[in-house]
């Protein structure tokens, strides 16, 4: 179980997290929604203790990470897999060499390395690039490699930031579809920042809007479609601020 | 006046701060190779990208300058009918000062901008988070490789670069300037020792220590995007550079104090 309690950031004097409380129960996946810029990503990044809060507390299966140093950190990460938005897989290594990382470092027999990263990469349809460079693959592609990846150690946490952002509607939903499949294949706890509501719905058991650096709201994805809640009506289907505040003509807005 | 001040000490703040930094990454490598397995791989891989690579940039610098050292001083020297000195003084010259300076500045800008780049893209594609996430510390999978391949391969290639310099004065000398070959080495020999060797060679490890830490130091604090990847190589450049010069002074002065020429 994660549990954050208080937690606050702020880069250069500018406050991103104002205070958030929430909490992810074993084996269920929750997705946390919000404004670009709003600090999704920086709360992902806390709960596996790459940023380090102001004030707050990140509890992981009940230890808290925050006042842990680098050398004590390593095996608090290792609970966890991260898709990163860009994928971030590392240049100068091979598809195949990229998924097999995390195995080589927790050195792992070749014999071993070699089916669990055929096994992975199989999940993700990607066998036959297996020796292809990231720069010689596509953007959908990259995001599949990179869950394949975070997924390989068989974590106990899944992070997910921004999975289907700068891809087309069908790739989005192929990655939805690996996440449930990843979710189901490795039975993973998962978070997942976005701001693609087709997705939120798919992928998650419960919503959480994050608004003004705090959490504003949490539910199932029906509650949160069946919310009144001005602010997340206004996130959940898309309305301009302008259109909220009635300054934008009512022909413009029905054009938009 | 009071706004001068207000920045004249944020820019010594933020100096110190960055002497802090390295020093503690320099701490932090330290501690690595001596707590952590050595990755092999990764740190041949970059001897070959530091070491071998740069042979062919060094070894032309070292060459010319020994060339143009020769020729500028046997025209002084043959005025006073001492054209024999040349030999002497282009090898003491090139041991000392000549081969390391000049290997290491070459080093810097070749291998120091291409460390600080990589790094610095690392970091602004997360590539270095997705490290840290996976329980491998940065420090130990990429600073620690790249630090003592350098401390190899610097010494090496300055090393190469004196003996390149010396045998181009050399052919310059006696082939082109007709100075007498058996003179020009018994000469060399005589007043060149294995402490002007020895000096240029130490001043090389602390040569590849300062461009390492200053490169991996400005790679992993690259700011975002791809201006701030410019501006960290940029730095790492200059700042490994403007350190070798500095330094060498330094140690050139300690080195003498210690062990007179």
């Amino acid at each position: 179980m994660i549990r954050v309690e208080g937690l606050r950031k702020s880069f250069n004097g500018a406050e991103v997290l104002r205070g958030v409380d929430f909490e992810i129960s074993e084996g269920e996946t929750v997705v946390i929604i919000g404004r670009s810029g709003g600090g999704k990503s920086v709360l992902l990044k806390h709960l596996c203790a790459l940023l380090k809060p102001d004030a707050g507390k990140v509890l992981v299966d009940g230890i808290d990470v925050v006042p842990l140093g680098e050398g004590e950190l390593p095996p608090i990460r290792k609970k966890f897999g991260f898709l990163f938005q860009g994928a971030a897989l590392f240049d100068s290594l091979t598809l195949f060499d990229n998924v097999a990382f995390p195995l080589r470092e927790e050195r792992r027999p070749e014999s071993e390395i070699e089916q669990r990263v055929m096994e992975m990469l199989g999940l993700v349809d990607l066998t036959k690039a297996r020796d292809k460079k990231p720069a010689e693959l596509s953007g959908g592609m990259r995001k599949r490699a990179g869950l394949a990846r975070a997924c390989v150690a068989r974590p106990k946490y899944m992070l997910y930031d921004e999975p289907t952002t700068g891809l087309d509607p069908i790739r989005a939903d192929n990655i939805n579809e690996l996440i449930l499949r990843m979710r189901d294949h490795l039975q993973v706890t998962g978070v997942a920042v976005t701001h693609d509501m087709t997705s939120a719905y798919k992928i998650a058991d419960r919503i959480a809007l994050l608004h003004d650096g705090r959490i504003y709201a949490v539910g199932t994805p029906a509650e949160i479609q069946g919310s009144t809640d001005p602010v997340v009506q206004q996130f959940i289907h898309g309305i301009s601020d302008a259109k909220v505040k009635g300054e934008v003509p009512h022909g413009a807005a029905a054009n938009n | 006046m009071s706004a001068l001040v207000a920045r004249f000490g944020e820019y010594v703040l933020g100096q110190l701060t960055q002497l802090g930094q390295l020093l503690l990454l320099f701490f932090d490598i330290a501690r690595t190779t001596i707590t952590h397995r050595p990755r092999w791989s990764v740190t041949i891989e970059q001897l070959y990208k530091i070491g071998w690579q740069s042979q062919a940039v060094v070894l032309i610098t070292g060459a010319f300058t020994g060339m143009v050292f020769a020729v500028q001083t046997f025209h002084q020297f043959h005025k006073v009918k001492m054209d024999t000195a040349v030999g002497p003084v282009v090898s003491v010259a090139m041991a000392r000062e000549l081969a390391p300076v000049l290997t290491a500045l070459m080093v810097a800008g070749r291998v120091g901008a291409a460390i600080a780049a990589e790094l610095g893209t690392m970091k602004v594609t997360e590539q270095l988070d997705a490290l840290r996430s996976m329980g491998t510390s940065p420090v130990n999978y990429l600073a620690v490789p790249r630090f003592l391949a350098l401390l190899v391969a610097l010494p090496l290639l300055t090393a190469e670069s004196m003996a390149f310099g010396i045998f181009a004065g050399y052919v310059v000398a006696v082939q082109m300037l007709g100075v007498d070959q058996a003179y020009f080495l018994k000469h060399m020999f005589d007043f060149t020792d294995v402490k002007d060797v020895g000096s240029g060679l130490v001043k090389a490890v602390f040569f590849a220590m300062f461009i390492a830490l200053v490169s991996c130091h400005k790679g992993f604090t690259a700011g975002e995007g791809a201006e701030g990847v410019g501006r960290a190589t940029t730095q790492a450049v200059v700042v490994s550079s403007l350190t070798v010069l500095i330094a060498n002074f330094f140690i050139a002065v300690l080195f003498n104090a210690i062990i007179p020429p």
